[in-house]
């Protein structure tokens, strides 16, 4: 199912897709979320916002609005 | 250097002296690493991008202290050639700030482009140790291979491999650096192993890697091409470089011609610059992938929970998480006013003795005065200061050093948020408690320009530890001590709602201020979460020494500046003013009637009045009459500008009492007596005693600040701005306070 990494729900897997803004895939790809990377959502803020996730084993922190740019195929 | 004629190796044994960069992401422990080859002071944390200014540090690399030089078993490197006189290396290791990545996208990630990019950067290095996380090693490898391909000479720093090996992962190192092309060495930067191989390394002829790791020409064939006839690239990337990273590049400013050419290049190509790099970065993780399957064996999935995992649960819960963040604050700063109260009392004795001494052992005159009253007493108005900057640095060092600080910025990102800030604003504002000026040198960990800015600006609205001398003497003066509300006493309760009062104001112009600054940079909040690890006493040391010495070495020189003004300026005045003071209490009847004591306290209360400050103090009443204030609270605005608690030293000079900063009772009856002369009724009304606490919860009256944000943003402009703001905004708050209550 296609859907973007900010409606993932905690343990959740995702394969990275594709990005829709370019500024930002630009900073998320160099921190190693690459198209084809499996990452897994680990932990939501308190208040709901930013996400933590795990990406080539360590753990990545960014806000909903962020991670709504990367397109996610979930993984059962 | 000697270049070897395939132009493969370099060899520094025939230098004195030679550069090295270190590099590496954030967390890698690049910093511990720099310690330990350096031993010189440099601050390391678990939070990304703790290193924001350069730091450099010296090392003797001594080449017969290792045997035989050349003993690099490959058969590539060329015979060792043990007859070179053995010479003493010295090496200049340069901290660079961490840096995901070559794309110079913040503030510090734009300093380490530039030195390693650019070879006329004063700082360009001969050689390149990379520090890469071996549990984080394909991100790590992602900064190498750019690194690599800039053709520079390398050497990869292999580091918390034991964290790795913990976890039942192998690395095969000789594999990674023949994959590589490079010399890989294993170290441990926190046990210190493999420092000495380090060094040993660098005294080693080093290949400069020959190949490609990707091939840039396919992404931008032409481009690579055109732009290499323009200016002078040692290799394909950095052409390639130059082009997807044109509008951030600086050091072509200085050759407007080239700048042209490679603009009207790029307008005449209309490529996608983001498209560029994206491209590179994908192409950069596919081989990085591949590299990793063939060095990288998991032994046995051990799959249970991590300490990390389990931590977090606890410590970014919905409710155990905040409870835990203010239970830490309240520990942090209940530690530094009563752990901090006992050094401070002795240093201000030290210093009470050392002037009594000073008093009776100096002639009287104008040097022992300036010595005394100007430079002693600005002196200890600094290291008073030093218990408290030492404390608070000490814990937000160790709560950085664990891991625990990227955890409240996680927490507290949507909040500040909303006000321009960002999660990673909340300690230097929770600093601000205690002290600016450490709060102030915090925000460096913030890596959005803008938002540190900001941050810095409104940090100095938290009520800091120096307003509260003030606050006290006011309140004692105007809030009845016996009445309650419900069962919070009136004092207690006007206390806190200073400190709340300062909050509120910080967020307002927070919020203000986000809307004012332009800036092209966009906020992120993309940010590594690092596993929990214990702090390191060595780096919480040197950290605290770092503090410390900067503000007493930085900050101290202005105090001390405005110490010696503010003395010249209250103990002297036009004409034989003085003098005539002096002169009259000589008259006999008075001497009479007074005792010496009173005598003398009412010739300098008398001198205060007629010197410049005094003349200053009555020059600025008209304009704080509104306020309420008249010239004598005008004399402790203007000396509490060299720093706040002044102006209870102040009063008590202005009202000739005994009365001093420990106990202010004589004082606070004399100000209690005071009649306002124009009124008859007593001075220090309900109204004026509120319009002052407001002035001083608002106002900017601490020089050490307004350096220390000099210092920290490196332009004149933000401490004018932040002085009169925050001037403009304790006079209208102060003149509303009076005028409603008078």
């Amino acid at each position: 199912m296609n859907t973007n990494l900010s409606q993932l729900k905690i343990g959740q897997r995702a394969v990275i897709n594709s990005f829709t803004d370019k500024k930002m895939a630009l900073k998320l790809l160099e921190m190693g979320c690459t198209p084809g990377e499996v990452v897994k959502l680990d932990r939501i803020a308190p208040l709901g916002d930013p996400i933590a996730i795990t990406v080539s084993g360590y753990l990545l922190s960014l806000r909903k609005a962020e991670a709504s740019t990367v397109l996610v195929s979930l993984l059962a | 250097m000697l270049v070897e004629a395939n132009q493969s190796f370099v060899n520094f044994s025939d230098k004195t002296t030679i550069k090295v960069a270190l590099v590496g992401n954030p967390n890698s422990g690049k910093s511990t690493l720099f310690n330990a080859l350096t031993g010189l002071n440099q601050k390391t944390g678990n939070f990304p991008g703790v290193t924001v200014d350069k730091k450099s540090g010296f090392a003797k690399l001594n080449s017969t202290e290792y045997g035989v030089r050349g003993t690099e078993k490959s058969s590539q490197l060329p015979p060792p050639d043990s007859r070179l006189p053995a010479n003493t290396i010295t090496s200049e290791f340069i901290d660079l700030p961490g840096t995901y990545s070559l794309y110079p996208k913040s503030l510090d990630e734009r300093v380490a482009f530039e030195v390693l990019c650019n070879p006329d950067n004063k700082d360009h290095p001969d050689v390149t140790i990379i520090v890469a996380d071996a549990s984080n090693l394909k991100r790590s490898l992602f900064l190498v291979s750019q690194i690599i391909d800039l053709k520079i000479p390398v050497i990869l720093a292999l580091n918390m491999m034991d964290l790795v090996e913990k976890e039942g992962i192998i690395i095969d190192a000789a594999r990674l650096s023949e994959k590589l092309g490079v010399k890989v060495v294993r170290v441990s930067a926190r046990s210190k192993e493999g420092i000495e191989e380090l060094k040993q390394a660098l005294l080693q002829p080093l290949s400069v890697p020959q190949y490609n790791f990707i091939d840039v020409k396919k992404i931008a064939p032409d481009l690579v091409e055109k732009i290499s006839s323009i200016i002078k690239v040692n290799s394909d990337f950095a052409a390639f470089h130059t082009i997807s990273n044109f509008p951030e590049i600086n050091y072509f400013d200085k050759e407007p011609e080239k700048k042209e050419r490679i603009e009207a290049l790029l307008n005449a190509s209309s490529v996608d610059i983001n498209k560029l790099q994206s491209q590179e970065t994908v192409e950069r993780y596919r081989v990085i992938n591949r590299i990793a399957e063939e060095c990288v064996t998991r032994k046995t999935a051990i799959k249970t929970e991590s300490f990390t995992n389990k931590s977090d649960r606890i410590l970014t819960h919905s409710v155990w998480g905040y409870v835990i963040f203010l239970s830490v604050l309240f520990f942090i700063f209940q530690a530094i006013f009563f752990l901090a109260a006992y050094p401070m009392e002795w240093i201000e004795s030290s210093f009470i003795f050392f002037s009594d001494w000073a008093m009776k052992a100096l002639p009287p005159g104008e040097l022992s005065s300036l010595l005394i009253n100007g430079i002693l007493a600005g002196l200890s108005g600094i290291v008073v200061f030093v218990p408290q900057i030492a404390l608070l640095f000490t814990f937000i060092a160790i709560l950085e050093d664990t891991g625990y600080m990227a955890r409240v910025s996680f927490i507290m990102d949507k909040l500040m948020r909303k006000f321009g800030l960002n999660g990673r604003s909340v300690i230097p504002l929770v600093s601000g408690i205690a002290c600016a000026i450490p709060a102030i040198m915090s925000a460096r960990t913030m890596s959005s320009w803008k938002e540190r800015v900001i941050t810095i600006m409104v940090t100095p609205l938290m009520s800091c530890s120096a307003r509260l001398p003030v606050y006290t003497l006011l309140i004692s003066l105007v809030v009845p001590d016996n009445k309650t509300f419900v069962f919070f006493n009136y004092q207690g309760l006007v206390l806190m709602s200073l400190y709340l009062v300062g909050f509120i104001a910080a967020m307002v112009a927070a919020f203000i201020m986000q809307k004012v600054l332009k800036s092209r940079e966009r906020s992120y909040f993309i940010m590594e979460l690092p596993v929990y690890r214990s702090p390191q006493w060595r780096t919480v040391g040197l950290t605290i020494f770092d503090k410390v010495k900067s503000f007493l070495l930085d900050a101290g020189k202005i105090i001390l500046a405005i110490s010696v003004i503010l003395w010249f300026l209250s103990s002297h005045g036009p004409g034989s003013r003085f003098e005539a003071i002096e002169k009259k209490y000589e008259n006999p009847q008075i001497i009479n009637n007074y005792t010496a004591e009173e005598r003398q306290s009412k010739i300098s209360s008398e001198q205060l009045e007629a010197s410049y400050a005094g003349m200053l103090g009555k020059t600025i009443e008209p304009a704080i009459a509104p306020l309420g204030f008249d010239w004598k609270i005008g004399i402790a605005l203007v000396t509490s500008f060299a720093a706040r608690e002044v102006f209870v030293g102040t009063m008590a000079t202005m009202y000739s009492s005994t009365g001093n900063e420990e106990n202010t009772q004589p004082l606070r009856e004399k100000m209690l007596a005071e009649i306002n002369p124009s009124t008859g009724l007593p001075q220090f009304t309900i109204a004026v005693g509120f319009s002052l606490m407001i002035f001083y919860a608002f106002a900017m009256q601490c020089m050490s600040t307004l350096a220390v944000v000099f210092r920290e943003t490196k332009h004149w402009k933000w401490p004018l701005i932040q002085f009169v703001y925050m001037s403009c905004l304790a006079y209208l708050a102060s003149f509303m306070v009076y005028q409603v209550l008078k």
